[in-house]
């Protein structure tokens, strides 16, 4: 069994991550719910993640020792979806179910509807801990594969986050990868203002964890920070991923409005255009 | 339904999380895939037994449910199967939303072991006599629920979760009660056990209150009252069939259990009994909507009418103003 074919090539990385964005846009506006502004914002570290850095194979996700990818915070669960199809794991026109009654793509991930997913999540805080079980499993039966955890910043207040960290460090778990969305925004407005995290480097360096902090919008940095973690000896480690909710389309950029809502069809025609200027830009690199 | 015999005069006395401890040995030995976890309380939940036989399949999670129920989840989706064990106040009492979506939403074959469960865990009081968890785990789709009377039942009810190979829910006790079951006697997945047949009221009981229920009902017929007492080990799935029969043979069914009355064994069997057309009465017995306090197991039992004392007058009662 071979595993996905990773892409090397910056460029051609980079305008996955753009249809992955149009693909998001064009999912929320037909859902008319979901998750915009956390979603786009994400594009270019699950094009890292499914195009470079997972060990996976769409064509047969059960495969044994794929990596693991635990999303925690399960509402960007459509920037997963798209990468997931961009990638081959299913047709791209179901990506237009999202939310509707019937479809594999719940509004929230749920593992045992498509193949794929390893975990279903939405309660924040449970993904950190589902991935250290994985991990001391790998770690103790000695298995190759790693295991990586998408988490939100805000979900850092969820004294569960706290518990997990304590314990992959207790049993040094350096096959365990968590990638922190600091967006900085959360429902209720920034997360500084609503319940600060800060020093949150600090804290995850207190227990226990090596620290990789990066531009998540820089697709070369997030594969880097992601193979540095596996050279950590047996340390757990966070890639603290800043990035902008909604990168990529201005009228969404650091609105803490666009974490709940999708856009109407007219800001989805006006977020086509701007993304098609991007791929001009790309395509001219 | 047969009667299931059982043994009158009981010589030993042993406690239900030992059976737990036991079986997951036994199970521990058998199956390598097998895994154990436990929050700080390995000793009391009897987890330790597994822990120091196979260390590498041991996760000490320490004072924290939350992220216990969630490795537990972890583990079990790599193909494991995993039994987490904790005081029923802690576990599912703290970790209830970890266990609905990490562990029955996911559908991983995880079994959560409560094993310090109603007043009868003494003297710690009523902050740790989880009186709530059947209604908690009863609601929840996915999962299997068992509740056994004595060691025996509990060991065959840990192999008989283990073998659904789906989430489930073990409750045990801390205090040792009479062993009167035996090896033959059954422990099936929405199964009860009929120890005692008769016509004028049946008592539905589960836990430590079944032996006290049978000592009850041969009190209760030295004044003339006939009583079936049925054991229903199985809170989920519930022996539908056997509630109905029991409805219309008797036409009094009276449940005792050490849980809350709202949400209980009792509530289940009145969910069940309003599938049937029937007249039959509904007495349910156990902790009436408050929190209770210290004092040995015998004490409370005594004190809350969980011994037999306690049920043979509140089925008395019932009959009377029954069937007067």
């Amino acid at each position: 069994m071979a595993p996905f074919h990773k892409i090397q090539d910056i460029k051609k990385l980079k305008l996955i991550a753009n249809t992955i964005r149009r693909d998001v846009v064009d999912m929320l506006t037909e859902a008319k719910s979901g998750h915009s502004a956390g979603s786009i914002g994400l594009a270019d570290i699950f094009t890292a993640l499914y195009f470079n850095v997972l060990y996976h194979d769409p064509e047969n996700p059960e495969w044994e020792n794929r990596d693991r990818l635990v999303l925690s915070n399960g509402h960007v669960c459509p920037v997963m979806y798209a990468a997931m199809a961009n990638a081959g794991y299913f047709p791209k026109e179901e990506l237009r179910t999202l939310r509707k009654l019937g479809s594999r793509l719940q509004g929230h991930p749920h593992r045992t509807a498509l193949p794929g997913i390893e975990n279903s999540s939405g309660p924040l805080g449970q993904g950190i801990s589902i991935a250290v079980g994985m991990a001391l499993y790998a770690k103790r039966e000695k298995k190759r594969w790693r295991v990586y955890c998408i988490v939100s910043d805000g979900e850092q207040q969820e004294g569960q986050v706290w518990e997990a960290l304590m314990l992959a460090s207790k049993y040094k778990l350096g096959n365990l990868t968590v990638i922190m969305d600091r967006n900085n925004i959360q429902i209720d407005g920034f997360t500084e203002e609503v319940n600060p995290l800060e020093p949150i480097i600090a804290k995850y360096q207190a227990f226990g964890w090596h620290v990789e902090e990066i531009d998540g919008h820089n697709i070369q940095r997030i594969i880097d920070a992601c193979n540095q973690a596996k050279a950590v000896y047996e340390r757990p480690t966070l890639v603290l991923a800043h990035t902008i909710p909604g990168k990529g389309i201005p009228f969404m950029e650091f609105l803490t409005e666009w974490h709940g809502k999708p856009p109407s069809p007219e800001q989805a025609a006006e977020a086509y255009k701007i993304l098609e200027l991007d791929r001009a830009g790309i395509e001219e690199l | 339904m047969e009667k299931t015999k059982y043994i009158e005069s009981p010589e030993e006395k042993k406690a239900t999380r030992d059976g737990f401890g036991k079986a997951l040995l036994e199970l521990g030995e058998k199956d390598p895939n097998v895994w154990a976890l436990s929050a700080d309380l390995s000793g009391s939940t009897r987890t330790e037994w597994f822990a120091n036989r196979f260390p590498s399949r041991f996760v000490q999670a320490g004072v924290a449910e939350q992220n216990m129920a969630g490795v537990a989840a972890g583990i079990a989706s790599c193909g494991k199967r995993v039994f987490i064990s904790g005081f029923g106040e802690f576990s599912p009492g703290r970790n209830w939303e970890q266990i609905r979506v990490s562990i029955c939403y996911n559908d991983v074959p995880v079994v959560v072991h409560a094993s310090h469960t109603g007043i009868t865990v003494g003297p710690d009081g009523a902050s740790h006599q989880i009186l709530e968890d059947i209604a908690l785990m009863r609601s929840l789709p996915n999962i299997n629920l068992i509740a056994p009377s004595d060691i025996l039942q509990a060991k065959k009810a840990t192999h008989l979760l283990y073998e659904q190979n789906m989430p489930g829910y073990l409750r045990t006790s801390r205090e040792k009660f009479p062993t009167f079951s035996s090896e033959e006697t059954p422990m099936e997945l929405g199964g009860s056990n009929l120890f005692e047949d008769g016509d004028d009221v049946a008592i539905l009981a589960c836990g430590p209150m079944l032996w006290q229920s049978l000592l009850a009902a041969r009190n209760l017929k030295s004044k003339g009252i006939s009583a079936s007492v049925v054991d229903v080990y199985s809170l989920k799935p519930l022996d539908n069939k056997m509630v109905e029969e029991m409805a219309n043979k008797t036409g009094l069914l009276v449940t005792a259990e050490e849980h809350q009355v709202s949400g209980g064994m009792g509530s289940a069997v009145a969910e069940a009994l309003t599938a049937h057309k029937t007249d039959a009465v509904l007495r349910r017995h156990g902790i009436y909507n408050r929190f209770c306090e210290s004092g040995s197991a015998a004490e409370l039992m005594r004190k809350y009418k969980l011994d037999a004392a306690g049920i043979e007058e509140i089925v008395t009662e019932e009959v009377k103003k029954n069937k007067g």
